[in-house]
């Protein structure tokens, strides 16, 4: 029994984050839950959104692009697609980048490509909403 | 008897070979290195959901399970998704996995099931088409990944997985080289569709508690497994990516080791051909002198 809680972010290629920390509130597709220690078996979806990281006292907000929760007695596992610290995320930048993936998507000529966009566009636009909820 | 100048340019034209074996032999050592660490940082993703994956199989089981576990309940049609590399030099990394492919069709056929293939790397298509050509409905292209990630494999997934829907077949397996260590590569045969849980998943002591399941069971479980499937063709790719690199590298000892023995014996013969032109040249002034 410990007060902190074992919490690791793995993606397929590699694992981005693992240790202890207080207290982390996950966007299900339920519903936002947080996960304290000792919290009760549960694996649940994730909707694209910020998950938030709470230790010592501070805040981290880490975007994750959908993926799912793991609660065990002996921690929580996220398994994310895709994962971003939004402290890296720069507005601006962020702002062109959309731009951008908004004129592929119109000068796509081949669906494939055009799909790809569309995809990389809503992306954009999930960190954009996450990164505006924080203020 | 080659002549001392052909002997010459023979002697640099296997020198520079080595040099190339050599260098290609240290890229591919410290290729082999990446790959290998990219695929010990890909195993706890692998891990985790493949535990998940086992709790969720036993929960959920049969009407009400998703058709990529359960099966269409036949097993007829065959699907052989064979993995090999894009580039060869390699030694006998394709061929070991081409030739397992090869008695896995062999074994279906004489059993009656339809066998279909869908090629990964250029080398095994060009193997396999010799004799299967009917049989190839599809290759995946990965040349323009250089470095192995999560995207190509999700590529592969998502069109095995369309061609499922479609009806295609009732049985996927996944061919790959197993990266047992530097000198050996084992070429493995596993089951992708229906999913299998992985044997000897560790599953999470509950501690007696139940997991609750947000949404459904059902509804986790069809969005897990595509992700286990993508999971289990990324694993494959990148052993698959660190044994061609292990194959080539040992290949390529060998062919600077060849080359080196190569040169010494031109070396001997070219001193030898050498030591008897002075000798000749000295008995002809010798019996010259002698003569007047």
């Amino acid at each position: 029994m410990t007060d902190k809680l074992s919490f690791a972010l793995v993606s397929p290629e590699r694992e981005l984050f693992h240790g202890d920390v207080d207290h982390v509130v996950v966007p299900g597709t339920e519903g936002e839950f947080g996960v304290l220690p000792n919290h009760a078996p549960v694996i649940s979806l994730i909707r694209p959104g910020a998950l938030r990281v709470f230790n010592e006292g501070a805040e981290r907000r880490i975007f994750v692009n959908g993926g799912f929760a793991d609660v065990t007695p002996a921690g929580l596992t996220i398994l994310a697609e895709d994962a971003v610290d939004l402290a890296d995320v720069d507005a601006a930048k962020l702002e062109q980048d959309i731009k951008d993936a908004n004129e592929d998507v119109r000068d796509a000529k081949e669906d494939a490509r055009r799909a790809a966009a569309e995809a990389r566009l809503v992306r954009l636009e999930a960190i954009k909403a996450a990164l505006i909820a924080r203020h | 008897m080659a002549s001392l100048k052909d002997l010459r340019v023979r002697i640099a034209s296997v020198k520079s070979t080595q040099k190339i074996t050599k260098a290609m032999q240290m890229v591919a050592a410290a290729k082999l290195k990446r790959s290998q660490e990219a695929a010990e940082a890909a195993r706890p993703y692998a891990e985790r959901i493949g535990g998940v994956i086992a709790n969720l199989a036993a929960a959920v089981q049969g009407e009400g399970a998703p058709l990529l576990l359960r099966g269409t309940g036949k097993e007829d049609v065959h699907l052989l998704v064979v993995a090999t590399s894009e580039r060869g030099l390699c030694g006998g990394f394709n061929t070991q996995i081409v030739r397992l492919a090869r008695e896995r069709i062999a074994a279906l056929q004489a059993a009656g099931k339809t066998v279909k293939i869908l090629t990964i790397g250029k080398k095994g298509r060009d193997q396999l088409r010799r004799q299967f050509a009917s049989m190839m409905i599809e290759h995946v292209d990965l040349s323009a990944h250089r470095v192995m990630t999560a995207a190509p494999a999700q590529g592969v997934g998502a069109r095995i997985r369309a061609l499922y829907e479609a009806g295609e077949f009732d049985v996927a397996t996944f061919l790959y080289s197993k990266f047992k260590s530097v000198i050996a590569q084992v070429p493995e045969a596993q089951q992708l569709i229906p999913a299998t849980a992985p044997a000897g998943a560790a599953r999470p002591d509950l501690g007696g508690a139940v997991y609750e399941y947000e949404p459904d069971e059902t509804d986790i479980l069809d969005a897990l497994l595509p992700r286990y499937i993508d999971s289990q063709i990324l694993r494959g790719l990148l052993e698959n990516v660190a044994g061609f690199y292990a194959a080539q590298m040992t290949a390529m000892d060998n062919a600077t080791r060849n080359a080196g023995d190569l040169i010494k014996k031109l070396t001997l013969q070219y001193n030898r051909q050498r030591q008897a032109n002075i000798t000749k040249e000295l008995i002809e002034i010798i019996s010259g002198a002698e003569a007047l």
